[in-house]
Parts: structure tokens; sequence; C-alpha cells
């Protein structure tokens, strides 16, 4: 089956069909890494722009390969050196990537719902890479993805989510994606990172790094923001990585063949060390691959594909 | 011009009245209020099947005037006001420049001699430049025609400039109208804080920087004084808060604005910049409690705290966009809809909140409708409905989250001083 939608904005509005058909149709994506020509003709004759309002490496370069290895035409804006800078307002820098001809416009913003904006402008697709604390749901179906790859499945696993969970979209996209695939989540951080009624989304939360560890499937990692300190949010980088830093120590208390994952780019030695993130658990860089063919299978299903009888790949 | 108002309802407050009256009004007084009044030569309106109330008061909006032309005038602002039943609007004193000097509060008088369709009643700063620093001249700006002193859209966060502005304000017996906000613990946020914010991943304004504040303000009044009125109470602490001050005998009153007795902070969800506005929209048992200050007394007016944007300021990510919404010609259907319709308010309650409430809190000679009395009269037809749509408004700016509702109770007439200033289309039977 197709998505029901003409955009990828968060995994809120996906139900758990639709988050079952990307991480199925990324199967075969996948394949395509092992081929000597990393090409397929899907999107041939369709452009793609990466928008992105914040600096990134890792997501913008993913977006690109997975675009460049459909075959579709790739641009990528980066906002210091286009008419934002001179002040064009996000809708007239939409309107204008249209212009273009853009039928897939990626954003990267740094506040919460620029991309529904965006999405209600065009007519293009519009793909969410991250909105500020609001969701990022290709990086969330790269996690599910991985643990499907390697743990068998997602229904019935308990996975703990560690750190920012306040600032974190990472956090936000990935408890709708587990949850709704039944999965049991646990966010745990500093009480001052764990934003209000969080609960309320269908998650245990606790502040004892110890209780979201305990007999956990997965654990996702994820960045801290070195400059939250001097907002007063939490005393030193010292005690964040003495309270949730995630050691070879504290990982023997998740189930032994635990998953640990992280977003990147990590500060290792604060949230995580070198040690567990170069670990067979850890899957960190296995994440980054998988991101590729996520992607793919978004921006595929997303142009229309996926539709009964159709082979993706 | 001689006006007969036949056939009404008259609900009355004030002098006890809810009755179906002829009232005839002449030389913009009222002459006559009778159970059969017959006159010749007289223009007179059918009111049957409609309400005739004290003229209508909103007093908390912003007119934008002098500054910012393009999102509100005092002209289209009170056309706004009488289409909206409004026989009366205070304005805020954040225009550019602010009204913290006598000559701003003339030119705002002056203007709306010149172009208002309503009364308008200034409302100066209390401090200059609304900066929090230095008491403007409070005493000046009473003999130029302020109503009330406030630094609303900036909260005062020197406790001790707040004292001292009370302090000073009583001298000329001027009501200091707090816009209660902690502005560190409100710092960035651009909704209220809660599991909505969470959701949506906005930077949240917790109830606590509204109460704080209150607080604060209501431990002041009781130090000074002062009249102390709360603008926009959005939050069932702040409610509570005024409850027990009320009881304690502190010389505090409040308002609550239509939006925060209609609208949870769900209504964010979507990102339509609309729903925007400080302080933000709250949650269920917040609306609850509002609701229940409405009809117990404790929230002693409604006011809209009418807020133009232009459409390039809201078009924009929600944490860039203006705070504001407008609010003048909604605001009677609204209450009407959620407050009188479900029996939460009675109409008397109603004229209250919304007229003679407002009067009492501003110091204004508000006899209702008797003989001699200025002619200061909404006509309301309860009953009828419409669908909320931007493009019909008579306000300059379009930003309402209301867009596509259909509300009742609809304003037939509004009469300013005896004459017609705003009468609906079509609503007199041809007789």
């Amino acid at each position: 089956m197709a998505l029901k939608h003409k955009d990828l904005l968060g995994l809120e509005y996906l139900d758990r069909d639709e988050i079952e058909t990307i991480l199925d149709t990324a199967v075969p994506m996948k394949e395509i890494f092992t081929r000597d020509i990393k090409k397929l003709p899907t999107l041939r004759g369709k452009t793609m722009v990466n928008l992105f309002y914040e600096p990134s490496t890792r997501t913008r370069t993913s977006f690109e390969l997975a675009g460049k290895w459909m075959s579709a035409d790739v641009t990528n804006i980066a906002t210091s050196t286009s008419s934002v800078a001179k002040g064009e307002s996000l809708k007239d820098t939409a309107r204008t990537i249209e212009a273009l001809g853009a039928n897939f416009i990626v954003i990267r913003h740094q506040m919460a719902g620029a991309p529904h904006l965006v999405a209600r402008t065009v007519r293009a697709s519009v793909v969410n890479a991250g909105d500020g604390r609001h969701e990022h749901p290709t990086q969330a179906l790269l996690d599910l993805f991985t643990i499907r790859e390697r743990l068998g499945r997602i229904e019935g696993l308990k996975v703990a989510i560690v750190g920012d969970i306040l600032h974190s979209r990472v956090a936000r996209s990935n408890i709708w994606g587990l949850t709704k695939l039944g999965a049991h989540v646990t966010v745990c951080g500093p009480r001052t990172l764990i934003p209000p009624d969080v609960s309320r989304m269908g998650v245990e939360v606790t502040t004892s790094l110890d209780e979201a560890l305990a007999g956990s499937d997965v654990v996702n990692v994820l960045r801290m923001q070195l400059e939250r300190q001097k907002k007063g949010l939490f005393p030193s980088i010292r005690e964040y990585s003495d309270l949730y830093g995630l050691t070879r120590e504290k990982v023997k208390k998740c189930k032994p063949d635990v998953l640990i994952l992280h977003p990147g780019p990590a500060n290792l030695g604060v949230e995580i060390t070198e040690e567990v993130a170069e670990s067979p658990s850890a899957a960190v860089h296995q994440q980054v691959t998988n991101g590729v063919a996520c992607r793919m299978a978004v921006l595929y299903l997303l142009s229309g594909g996926g539709k009964p009888g159709e082979v993706a790949a | 011009m001689r006006l007969l108002l036949k056939g009404g309802r008259v609900v009355d407050p004030r002098n006890g009245l809810d009755e179906t009256r002829d009232v005839l009004i002449e030389g913009g007084k009222v002459l006559a209020v009778d159970a059969t009044i017959d006159a010749e030569g007289v223009r007179t309106l059918g009111v049957e099947g409609k309400v005739v109330v004290p003229g209508l008061i909103d007093m908390h909006v912003h007119l934008r005037e002098p500054g910012r032309e393009d999102e509100e005038t005092i002209e289209s602002g009170t056309r706004a006001a009488a289409r909206g039943g409004f026989v009366a609007v205070a304005c805020m004193p954040n225009t550019n420049p602010p009204l913290d000097t006598g000559a701003a509060v003339r030119f705002v008088v002056s203007r709306a001699r010149e172009t208002g369709h309503v009364r308008v009643l200034p409302v100066g700063a209390i401090t200059k430049g609304l900066a929090g620093a230095e008491l403007a001249e409070a005493g000046e700006l009473r003999r130029a025609g302020a109503v009330a002193v406030s630094d609303d859209g900036h909260p005062v966060m020197n406790s001790g400039i707040m004292r001292h502005a009370m302090e000073y304000a009583c001298m000329f017996d001027l009501p200091i109208i707090s816009h209660a906000e902690d502005a560190e613990l409100s710092a960035g946020g651009a909704m209220n804080e809660g599991y909505w914010s969470t959701r949506l991943g906005l930077p949240g304004i917790p109830a606590a920087a509204e109460e704080a504040m209150v607080a604060r303000d209501i431990l002041l009044a009781g130090l000074t004084g002062a009249r102390l009125h709360i603008a926009h109470v959005s939050t069932a602490g702040s409610v509570e808060l005024v409850r027990r001050a009320k009881e304690k005998g502190v010389a505090v009153t409040c308002e609550a604005t239509p939006h925060h007795f209609s609208l949870t902070d769900e209504a964010v969800a979507g990102y339509d910049t609309n729903t925007k506005v400080n302080p933000p929209l709250r949650c269920a048992s917040d609306v609850e409690a509002v609701r229940r200050g409405l009809a117990d007394g404790v929230i002693d007016a409604i006011a809209s705290d009418h807020a133009p944007h232009t459409v390039e300021e809201k078009e924009v990510e929600y944490e860039l966009a203006a705070f504001g919404m407008i609010g003048l010609e909604t605001s009677l259907a609204l209450a009407v809809t959620g407050l009188v319709r479900p029996g939460l308010l009675t109409l008397d309650q109603l004229v209250e909140r919304m007229s003679c409430g407002p009067a009492r809190i501003l110091g204004l000679d508000w006899p209702g409708i008797v003989p001699g009395a200025e002619a200061n009269i909404t006509v309301i037809d309860p009953d009828a409905s419409f669908l909320v749509d931007p493009a019909e408004f008579a306000s300059l700016s379009r930003n309402t989250p209301f867009a596509g509702r259909r509300l009742f109770g609809k304003v037939a007439a509004t009469i300013v001083a005896g004459k017609l200033a705003y009468e609906a289309p079509g609503v007199w039977p041809t007789r």
C-alpha cells in the first residue's frame, strides 16, 4: 500500500500500517548497497531540494544519496548562502523552490511546525528532516528499521530513550513510532530535561538511569547539547555524565543482547563512552546505512510508488 | 435625531429591569422607557424578539494608532467595535510612540473625536516607554483623558517600580491594569506549557508565569491600597488567587477573554499561528475555571484583547509569529454561544460582565437605560446565528482562530450617544 499523505511531516500522523509499509519497502532498498552500480531509475526526471536551515552533514548527505541513487536531480540550499539571509520568508522561499520545479522539498528547520507551513504552501511533497524539538521522522524510521533488523521485531520490546527528552525531536518521533508498533517505552533524563505530561504520549518516565535500563532490549542514547548547561538546565557535564552516561558497567543492567542506538553525532565520553559506542551491542554505523534505505523508501512511497502489485526495487 | 426602539426586551441589571419596553431617544439621551411609547416623526425600529441592553464596553483592545496603521486604525478599530456591539473601547498604550505622555493621549482622544465610531477610552502607560524603569506622568495622563494605566504587553518586572506605580496611581484614583507575566518564566515560550507543548515541540509558557505575578500584584495592591485590575486571566490558579484576594477585601478586579473561555491549547495542533496569543490558550481545566469564574462573578469583565496583526506577521513559523488575535467582532457571539446558551450566564450577568462591570472598573458614569442618561445602547438578537467570515470584518486585520465557526448572538444595532453607530444590514422588518 502507498502512503495516504502528500507529505511526511511526522510519525504522529502515520498509522501502524503506513510505518510498516515504509520499513518493508526499505528492505529491498538496502540491497542496493551491495550492488556495484548504486542506481535505480525510480525517480528519474524528479527534482528534490534539500532546504536546510540548520547545519547537518549526516541527514543532508543521507537524503542526497537517497535521491541520487533513485536518479532524482538533487540540489541543496544552505540558508547562509541563500536569499533567506536577505530576509526572505519561509513561505516565499518555499514558493520559489516550487517554481524551480521541485517535486520534493526536504526541510530541516530549527522551529517546530516549519515543514507544516511549507506543506500548506506548496503542492510538492514535503519531507521533515527535523523541525525544532518536534519531530525527526526519518531518524525514527531508521531506528525502527535497525531494531527490526537486529532483534527481529518491535512489538513487546522494552526500549529506553535516555538524555535531553525536552529538546529532542528524535525522542518524540521515536515515541510515536515505537508506541504505534507496540513497544514499551521509558524516557529517562534529568528532571529539567523531561517535558511536562510526556507520560500522556504513552511512555514511562524516570529520572533514574538504572531503572530505565533494567531489562531493556533497546537503549536509544540522545546527544547532549553542551550549551544547555549555560541555561541552567543541569549543573555540569561531569555530573550529567556521571548520572546518565552509558558506560560498560551500566550496559550490564540491560538484557544481554541489548541493542544500543545513538542518532549521532555523539559526544563520546559524555552521554556514551567510546567503548560502548563501538561495542558489538551498538549499531551506530549500521544506523547511518539504514538511514539511506529508509529515506529511499519514503521518497519512493511519496512519489506514488508502492501501489498494489508494484515492485519496489 | 429621534429614535424609538419598539417592543424589545430591555435587560438592564443596573436598574433591575428585564421587561418588554419601548425606549425613546432624543438629543443623544434616553427620553423615556415605558411599556408603550407612541411618538410622531420618530425613526422607529421594531426590535421585537431582540434584547436591548446598556451599551457594551470592551475594556481591552489594541487600536494600533499611532504607529501601526497597517494593522488597525482608530477609525477601523472603532468601526469593528460598533459592528461587535461595543459603544466604548479602552485602548492599550503599546502604540508607537506609546501612550506615556499627555500629548500622546491627547492625540488618541482627538483622532477618536475626528474618526471614531464609538467612544475611545485611552489607557496610559505605567512606565515611560513601557520599559518598566521610570514612572510615566500619571497626573498628566489622567488630565489628558486616560481612564487607567497599564504597560500591557509588557509586565512590570521590577516589584519596587510596580509598588510605587500603585501608590502614585492612588492619588488620581486610576486603576492599574496588570499584564501579569513573569518574563523569566515565560521567556522564549510560544504556547501553554503542558501536554500539547510537549507533543508539538513548542517552547512552553507555564501557568506559574502568570500566577506568580497575579499573586505579587495582589500583595502589592494590599500593601498600597491601589485599585488593581488583572488583565486577561487565563489559568485556574489566577482565578483562585483573585477569588481569595476579593474575600480578603483587596481592591482587585479582573477580566477574561472570549478565547480563553472558548479554546484550549489543543487548538495549536496544526501550528495555525492565529492560535498564538499571550497569555496562551490554556488546558481544559483552566478553561473550565475561567468559565466558572465568569459565572460566579470572580471575573468581573469579558474583554477581547483585540490584537490586530498583518498576514505577514502571522504567516510565518509559529515561534516567529506575533502574539495576539482580533476579537471585537466575535466577542459577544462567543459569550452568547459559549456562556449564555449553555446556561452558565444569564443575559443579565452577560450585560454585567460586558457593560456595567467594565464601566465600574474604569470609573465611568454609567446609569444604564433610564431617562436622562446618555443613550448608549446595544440591540442583540441572541438567537440569530452567523458564520464567522473574516472577509466581512471591519477590522483591517484577519487574525482570528474562529473563522468558519457558527456562532449565536448577532448585533442588530449599536447606539452611541443617541446615534446609530452600526445597524445590521436588513435587520429591521419593514413597516
